[in-house]
């Protein structure tokens, strides 16, 4: 199985204060830390798992400035074979439809069996970049992927995805495919030491977008679909009802509401 | 020459033992804390992410760190939580005898064997009357033929009685103190070595602290660590590297300490504004901020030397000492921020209290490292 991997480098902001910064476009992340995204961390784990029974490569691309390395090393040294990262300055901007038009320039030139992406970004949060990234290089898919089985000649896969409600359903496709994964798949393990000091050897392969093929009109602003406006924080109170008084009468007012609407 | 700057390998490993820390020893901390219980399966989880025998070489089996690395790891383990770090730490300490003077026989043959599994290791010096002084030891090796038989009891001793492996110092000569001293390897399975009481702490809890009784022990003669008589200067050989890690340990309950206090005093009102609005408590973060950075940067010095193969034992008693006091001062700040909250068991400052206060006794009490400095300092 000859497989790639797409890692996103993201800030983590579960459990710190999140504020707008000045341009309006973003939020602060000069206090923030950064990790592999969650459910790419995941995929980088079921490619690992894939290889390590069948064989295989599992190649890890990024697209991302020089920090997103600290991630596509961590791929590397939990069994990651090689490593791509696109940078240039045109792909500011851009939404998840052009970061697949990136990826699918990659991707496009090399013998892939699947091109694993996760279902979400922890950040952004669409959902959107490895379905268009099937699309652009007009290979099956499937998203929200909870299990993977390779069928027996290996040019086959059968997955589970999960539905809401905890529903899982089950396909059987051809491959090539790109498979978008949920986490929870799997347990990720965690990078040793000796994995770290080989991943360290390693060369990352930087492309530019010439490199690619791709005009910078293609990405950025000019060639997404979508164009990120402002950032405003949630208005409070304007959907929630801000029960007042003492905490007796607040408690009765919301066990009336809760059972009113047969939540309880 | 002067650098602070990680190289990017160290600062991955520090991520990847956070991350475990956050992930696999946090959410169990309290629970084992309170119940004083060994949780089974976590040598096992650590072994798996790559965490135990972190200084021993790859040749044998080890993650093959280079002391400073394997501190760094051990700050981040202890900021998970002292008594799961404590687990892994006796470990280190139990083979810690071998690795500096053992042959390469015994080597090959017990470091490859405890790293390729999920393994316990424990060292055994301190006795009921020889703590601060461990030349009082009055366990005896007696030489018979191919053997040393050994009897005597042990106490304090971590992972005490459930070590796969055991290195044992005992008198091979009473009437000469510590240059009567030697060092044995003791695997579990031999005939004579026990667990005896296992104790009930103030802190480190998830750790055993056990007796190990030595009853007519027959070791083999080549299970001799180094030479006869020449015991002592591998337990200090050994603490050196042991004392560098108490106070990486130090830094890692302190900062934990300090991350609770941060975040409460923002979140707490009183007289209608966040406590961290109070200069009083302002200074108390701002002093705890010093102390840690100034802790790390002393453990980080010591260790750095031990990888270049330089002197330490001075600058290992000084950071023990340092980082351990800082610790406890740290954390019964800490406490004062929570005030009658810091106090009850709900959040967990009360436990960095209690467990910062073993980083001051074990592994040479810091009234023993003070005599380990001004020795050094008058000589
Ligand atoms: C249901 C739905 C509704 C949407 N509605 C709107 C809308 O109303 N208006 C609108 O303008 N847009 C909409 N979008 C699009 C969205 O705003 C953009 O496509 C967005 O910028 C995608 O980027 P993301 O980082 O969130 O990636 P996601 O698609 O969430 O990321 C999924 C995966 O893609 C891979 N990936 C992402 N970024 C990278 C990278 N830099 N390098 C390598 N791999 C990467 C990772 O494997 C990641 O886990 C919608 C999308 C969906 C699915
Ligand atoms: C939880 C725990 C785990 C431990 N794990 C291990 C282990 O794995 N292996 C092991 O071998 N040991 C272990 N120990 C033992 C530990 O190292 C000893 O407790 C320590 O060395 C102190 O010895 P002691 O308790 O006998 O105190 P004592 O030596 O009796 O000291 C009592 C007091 O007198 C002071 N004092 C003693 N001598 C002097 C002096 N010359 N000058 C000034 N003050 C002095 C001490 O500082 C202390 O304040 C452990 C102990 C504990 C509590």
């Amino acid at each position: 199985m000859n497989m790639v991997v797409c890692v996103k480098r993201v800030p983590d902001t579960a459990e710190s204060e999140v504020h707008i910064d000045a341009s309006g476009k973003d939020i602060d992340k000069s206090k923030l830390s950064f990790g592999i995204n969650e459910a790419d961390n995941y995929a980088v784990e079921e490619a690992i798992q894939i290889k390590e029974r069948l064989g295989g490569t599992v190649n890890v691309i990024s697209v991302g400035g020089k920090d997103s390395d600290e991630q596509i090393r961590m791929a590397l040294a939990k069994g990651g074979d090689e490593a791509i990262r696109i940078e240039d300055p045109a792909m500011a901007g851009s939404d998840g439809f052009a970061i697949a038009k990136a990826l699918a320039a990659a991707i496009k030139g090399m013998e892939f069996d699947i091109v694993f992406t996760g279902a979400l970004a922890d950040d952004d949060g669409s959902a959107v970049v490895g379905v268009a990234l099937a699309e652009l290089l007009g290979v099956n898919h499937a998203a929200y992927v909870k299990k993977v089985e390779i069928l027996e000649d290996g040019k086959k896969i059968k997955v589970g995805r999960e539905l809401e409600g905890g529903l899982m359903e089950f396909l059987e496709m051809e491959l090539p495919a790109v498979l978008t994964i949920q986490t929870g798949i799997n347990e990720p393990r965690y990078a040793s030491f000796k994995g770290i000091k080989q991943a360290a050897k390693k060369e990352i392969a930087i492309k530019s977008l010439s490199d690619l093929g791709l005009d910078a009109s293609e990405v950025g602003e000019a060639g997404s679909w979508a164009v990120l406006e402002k950032f405003t924080p949630p208005v409070v109170g304007e959907m929630a009802e801000i029960l007042t008084g003492e905490p007796e009468e607040t408690a009765a007012k919301l066990a009336a509401i809760l059972k009113e609407k047969g939540l309880v | 020459m002067l650098g602070f700057q990680l190289s990017e390998e160290q600062k991955a490993i520090q991520k990847v033992a956070h991350e475990f820390a956050e992930k696999e020893i946090r959410p169990l901390a309290a629970e084992y804390d309170e119940e004083e219980k060994f949780p089974q399966g976590f040598v096992e989880k650590a072994f798996q992410a790559g965490l135990t025998y972190l200084y021993v070489p790859e040749e044998y089996g080890g993650q093959g760190m280079d002391f400073l690395t394997a501190c760094l790891v051990n700050e981040e383990l202890a900021w998970g939580c002292c008594g799961f770090a404590t687990i892994l730490g006796a470990n280190s300490l139990g083979i810690t005898p071998i690795l500096v003077a053992g042959s390469e026989e015994q080597k090959r043959k017990y470091l490859n064997d405890l790293t390729s599994r999920p393994s316990l290791a424990a060292m055994a010096l301190t006795e009921p009357e020889a703590g601060s002084d461990a030349g009082a030891v009055k366990s005896t090796a007696v030489r018979q033929g191919d053997f040393y038989v050994l009897n005597g009891t042990k106490c304090f001793i971590s992972n005490g009685g459930i070590a796969d492996l055991t290195t044992v110092f005992a008198s091979t000569d009473r009437e000469a103190g510590t240059r009567g001293l030697s060092c044995f390897i003791v695997p579990k399975d031999t005939p004579g070595i026990s667990g005896g009481k296992k104790e009930k702490k103030m802190g480190v809890r998830a750790s055993v602290t056990s007796e190990v009784i030595l009853d007519n022990c027959r070791v083999p003669a080549e299970n001799l660590v180094g030479e006869e008589n020449r015991g002592f200067k591998i337990a200090m050989m050994t603490l050196d590297k042991a004392r560098v890690s108490v106070a990486s340990n130090s830094v890692g309950i302190a900062r934990a300490a300090f991350e609770a206090a941060v975040d409460y005093a923002k979140q707490r009102v009183q007289f209608g504004r966040p406590i961290a609005e109070f200069q009083a408590i302002q200074f108390m973060l701002a002093d705890i901020a010093t102390d840690i950075e100034a802790g790390r940067l002393m453990y980080m010095k010591a260790a750095w030397l031990e990888t270049q193969g330089l002197p330490f034992t001075l600058e290992s008693a000084m950071c023990k000492a340092f980082c351990s006091d800082m610790a406890m001062r740290v954390t019964t700040d800490v406490v004062q921020i929570f005030g009658g909250y810091g106090y009850m068991r709900d959040y967990p400052v009360e436990k960095y209290m209690r467990d910062a206060k073993i980083n001051q006794i074990w592994d040479g009490t810091n009234q023993i490292q003070r005599v380990v400095i001004s020795r050094a300092i008058l000589s």
